[in-house]
């Protein structure tokens, strides 16, 4: 009898699991749609640029130069005027109720002051409660009154300091290019956490398992055998929400595809091991799904997905680095958008690779040791 | 002689404090179909795992085909079949898929696969079947179905966990047809079983209560044992038209050591020296008897209880 590692009977798992797989419709849909869904959604619904927020104006100045402030307001494109007030009751109240987010007083010495060569005062009340609303608010007030200032000093030929942006990657910051590329990780780890805690857990509910481990299959081969077909359907959607980001949502991808898929593996393994880890540990589909989600939380939150890195608290940065997820939207948004590839990318490589290897060997370890 | 196919010796097997089997021996026989009896609990199932390698002996020793379980379980695995007391078979695989499922798994070639699928098709007598989900196939072709998978690598021993709870009487006589063809190719069976009437059917039967090995030996063999029919006693076989009401009379007498229902009649362990009229069945026909397996188990349980106990 044969004592090593057989590529039959991993054959034997594998089909048998694809069985499973197609026999399942439900939980392919789950698996395949609800990823184009979300996918959907992110890139026609949000849009994290702060466009027309509500301002409630109390002009108690009515002169030409009030009225030009107001118009630059509005025409920030920022701002949308809905609301114009009288008393300053009124205008606390509409802030108050949300009906304004912004509100906008301009005092009745507004243009005396100007004539008179003296700082002239608007008051710009803002609704920081919500906070990205709020900074966007505050830029762009400050920013118009610096503006309107300039346009009133005398003979200035040249600003002495002139800031020349230049978008890069990104020109027109549309939402979907952020989003899709780090949609793509989030998903493919949820697909891989899942099917595969579900995998091994669905046989220890129907008592399956018992009958396997009766029979000479080694822990090795059954675990190859059952995770490869799910490494190959986490790779087809991967490769699928990469089409539709190109195709309809229309992310130029900067970088070479191959080597993003190259990326991928170590990323899902990383994430199947994670999933067969679960699997050792509960006993019921419902637990296994409870637990998946509770570390799909935070790696979601942390991993640079929605939240910017860059303004974590240093504890909580450091944490960061310790999802594999972390490190691949960096990779997925680097090759999509920046165009980076392995002279970048190495060291991202080497430590996927490495997480990846890690998890599915220490499941794969914990896995054998439940089985004898 | 040839080889036994199970040689155990003095299986003990326990999880932390408890103790599961406690120093069990047995053989079983090439051929031979083994019940292995005792309530839920007892050790049954723990036992037929040890002896496939799947739960570490933590005293004795088992050759099962040849092989040490504690060193060798890889290769007796690949010897043996078993069928749980569950289904465990995949429902959302067809009955075609299930057997070629396990032919991967036991490393048929493809051709040796076709080979015996077929051949055990024709045993089995699944043919309609064979294109139908595991799942919707009834309780009987279920059991076959299993059956057939664990016979795919032709093992020469057989574990049987409780195969026919829960199937109907016609599906039962069927299967238990077919194991007895099984035997009858040499193939050793060990059945363990909560029915009397199967446990008649063994050649030879263990009893294990509370992780112990109690009585092993033929059914004839278990019933001339001392401790079920202490000295001095004798079991009685009663019919009276009035069953229920006698039993309750009759377990009032002094004399009566254990008295209960089979049936039409009332079985009776009475001291030998008590005339029918001291034991109040002067109407009654009441005749000697053998005691039944279930006798013989109920018997020494209670000894063992009393045992621990004391």
């Amino acid at each position: 009898m044969d004592n090593g590692f057989s590529f039959q009977r991993t054959y034997a798992v594998a089909r048998k699991e694809f069985l499973h797989i197609i026999r399942d419709p439900a939980t392919l849909f789950f698996a395949l749609f609800i990823p184009v869904l979300e996918l959907f959604m992110l890139g026609y619904a949000i849009d994290t640029n702060v466009r027309f927020i509500s301002l409630v104006v109390l002009n108690q100045c009515r002169t030409e130069e009030s009225k030009r402030m107001i118009r630059m307001f509005e025409n920030s494109t920022s701002f949308r005027v809905t609301h114009e007030v009288l008393t300053d009751e009124e205008m606390n109240r509409l802030i108050v109720s949300g009906k304004a987010r912004v509100g906008l007083k301009i005092p009745e010495d507004f243009s005396r002051q100007i004539e008179a060569g003296r700082s002239a005062q608007i008051l710009v009340l803002v609704d920081a409660s919500e906070s990205t609303v709020g900074n966007v608010a505050l830029n762009v007030s400050n920013a118009l009154s610096l503006q309107e200032s300039l346009r009133n000093v005398p003979n200035l030929q040249s600003l002495l300091i002139e800031s020349r942006p230049r978008m890069l990657f990104n020109p027109d910051t549309r939402s979907a290019n952020f989003f899709i590329p780090g949609l793509m990780v989030v998903m493919c780890q949820m697909m891989a956490i899942m099917l595969s805690a579900n995998a091994i857990v669905r046989e220890k509910e129907k008592g399956t398992l018992e009958q396997l481990f009766m029979t000479p299959v080694k822990a090795s081969e059954l675990i190859f055998g059952k995770l490869l077909p799910y490494l190959v359907l986490t790779f087809i959607e991967f490769a699928a929400i990469l089409f539709f980001m190109w195709s309809i949502f229309q992310v130029p991808i900067h970088g070479h595809v191959i080597t993003l898929l190259l990326f991928t593996l170590p990323f899902t393994c990383s994430f199947l091991g994670l999933g067969l880890y679960i699997s050792t540990r509960v006993d019921t589909r419902e637990a296994a799904g409870q637990m998946a989600m509770g570390t799909m939380m935070p790696s979601i939150f942390l991993s640079g997905y929605v939240f910017p890195l860059d303004s974590m608290p240093t504890f909580f940065w450091y944490v960061a680095q310790i999802f594999p997820t972390t490190w691949m939207i960096d990779v997925a948004r680097g090759i999509i958008l920046r165009g980076a590839g392995w002279s970048e990318l190495w060291i991202h490589a080497v430590i996927l690779w490495a997480m990846g290897l890690a998890s599915f060997l220490l499941a794969a370890m914990k896995f054998r040791k439940r089985l004898s | 002689m040839p080889p036994l196919t199970i040689d155990a010796r003095g299986v003990t097997i326990r999880f932390g404090a408890f103790t599961a089997v406690n120093d069990v021996s047995l053989t079983v026989a090439p051929g031979e179909v083994f019940g292995l009896l005792g309530p839920n609990g007892s050790g049954k199932t723990t036992l037929i795992r040890g002896l496939c390698g799947l739960v570490p002996l933590s005293a004795g020793s088992a050759v099962v085909l040849g092989h040490d379980v504690a060193t060798e379980s890889e290769r007796v695995r690949s010897h043996i079949g078993y069928m749980s007391q569950k289904f465990s078979l995949y429902e959302d695989l067809t009955t075609r898929e299930n057997m070629d499922f396990y032919s991967g798994i036991y490393g048929l070639t493809p051709r040796q696969a076709k080979e015996r699928e077929e051949e055990l098709i024709e045993l089995t007598g699944i043919a309609p079947y064979i294109d139908q989900y595991a799942g919707r196939l009834s309780g009987g072709w279920k059991q076959r179905l299993a059956l057939l998978c664990a016979l795919l690598h032709r093992p020469r021993l057989i574990f049987l966990d409780e195969p026919t709870a829960g199937i109907d009487p016609v599906a039962r006589r069927d299967l238990w047809n077919l194991l007895f063809r099984l035997s009858a190719e040499g193939i050793s069976l060990v059945i363990t079983t909560h029915y009397m009437d199967e446990a008649e059917r063994c050649a030879r039967v263990g009893y294990i209560y509370l992780s112990n090995l109690l009585a092993i030996g033929t059914p004839h063999e278990l019933k001339q044992m001392p401790g079920v029919t202490p000295p001095g006693t004798r079991w009685l076989e009663i019919y009276d038209p009035d069953t229920a009401g006698l039993l309750q009379r009759l377990r009032a007498r002094p004399g009566v050591q254990q008295a209960t229902i089979f049936g039409q009649s009332i079985h009776a362990l009475v001291e030998k020296d008590r005339t029918l009229a001291e034991l109040g069945l002067e109407g009654a026909k009441a005749i000697d008897a053998e005691p039944s397996l279930e006798d013989v188990f109920v018997t020494i349980s209670r000894a063992q209880t009393g045992k621990n106990a004391g």
